[in-house]
């Protein structure tokens, strides 16, 4: 098992590379609006969807099964 | 659709990706003088470096009916040895007489330090006496930011022609201040550092694609040159046109490029035949 700096170490670049990739949607979906695009995104499921998760990475008490639950987030509502 | 590649390190890549970049519509890549992941100690090995690029690799291209060009520099990492970086500069003329070398590049900065400046500013120097084309290397992380803003400070107490400069490898943070300048600038696409397809798709639709240069990284570190065919893929999924893409991926290389007549490949137009 790879120590905390280690883990940081491999793990650094990739979590820049996401974390940016993620805002630029984001910010995609803002100049589309923007541009006149429908306004009704925010009150798409999966856009509150992603809002919700990154209130969970932000979060610098979670513990550790961060991926856990935002697994479940996105989960379908169990039928029945 | 005929591609231009004109940021690629062919030294260090394969055969095979210049026979596969030549089945997806490339049709001519340029090979900057880099950093060979280690520093050289001999300015002579320097010369064999760029002897290498300029006569032995455009017949390895030529194989697969690519044309291949290159630039002469000493890149900005081994720049911190300014006794080696001189001894070399002055040997650099001799390849501008060379038919497939455009001009002095990649200098530039890394970390920004004081012998890398001098060093980017006595190649800047030599590009404006010999009337060349000048690319500049922008540091790749944390000090991109810094070291484009330190390369625009040297830039502009030269009196270099915004034409005939391009300044590579902007990002979000440091396109607008290269753009307003005149510049030409460019987007490197790398895996998870420097820019990714779909973000350089946003930087052309928001800040429009005049004086853009598009290049996918080919290196000897982790680096796809496929990235290229993926942002075109990605431009053209969001709508726009054929000859839009040709404007930005074959016609802008095509045009800056051009400004040395040894680059001989012109721009073009898609039209229906009646």
């Amino acid at each position: 098992m790879l120590s905390a700096p280690e883990v940081l170490d491999h793990n650094y670049l990739e979590s820049r590379c996401l974390l940016l990739e993620l805002a630029a949607t984001l910010d995609r979906l803002d100049r589309a609006r923007a541009g006149g695009g429908s306004d009704s995104v925010e009150s798409d499921d999966r856009l509150q969807r992603i809002r919700a998760s990154l209130t969970i990475l932000a979060d610098r008490d979670a513990t550790p099964d961060r991926a856990e639950r935002i697994l479940r987030l996105f989960s379908d509502p169990a039928e029945g | 659709m005929q591609i231009i590649q004109p940021h690629y390190h062919a030294i260090a890549r394969t055969a095979q990706d210049y026979e596969r970049m030549a089945m997806s519509g490339v049709v001519a890549v340029c090979e900057p003088a880099f950093w060979a992941g280690f520093s050289r100690k001999y300015p002579e090995t320097f010369i064999d470096y760029f002897r290498q690029i300029s006569e032995f690799e455009p017949t390895r291209a030529a194989e697969f009916g690519i044309r291949h060009f290159c630039w002469v520099a000493v890149n900005p990492k081994e720049a911190e040895n300014p006794g080696l970086s001189r001894a070399v500069i002055e040997q650099m003329p001799e390849f501008f007489k060379k038919p497939t070398v455009l001009g002095v590049g990649e200098t530039g900065l890394h970390k920004s330090s004081p012998s890398e400046c001098e060093i980017m500013e006595a190649q800047t120097q030599m590009a404006i006496d010999h009337d060349q084309l000048l690319l500049i290397h922008t540091p790749h992380l944390g000090d991109k930011l810094h070291g484009t803003r330190r390369v625009l400070e040297i830039l502009e107490r030269m009196p270099v022609n915004p034409d005939k400069v391009w300044i590579d490898h902007v990002e979000e943070h440091t396109i607008r201040m290269v753009k307003d300048r005149g510049y030409w600038l460019g987007f490197t696409l790398y895996p998870i550092t420097k820019c990714s397809p779909k973000r350089a798709v946003d930087l052309i639709e928001k800040y429009g694609g005049e004086r853009t240069l598009v290049n996918s990284s080919a290196d000897w570190g982790p680096s796809d040159p496929f990235l290229l065919q993926e942002c075109i893929l990605e431009f053209r999924r969001r709508g726009h046109s054929l000859q839009e893409a040709i404007e930005i991926f074959y016609n802008n290389p095509a045009r800056y490029l051009g400004q040395n007549p040894k680059f001989d490949i012109k721009p073009i137009r898609v039209e229906e035949i009646r």
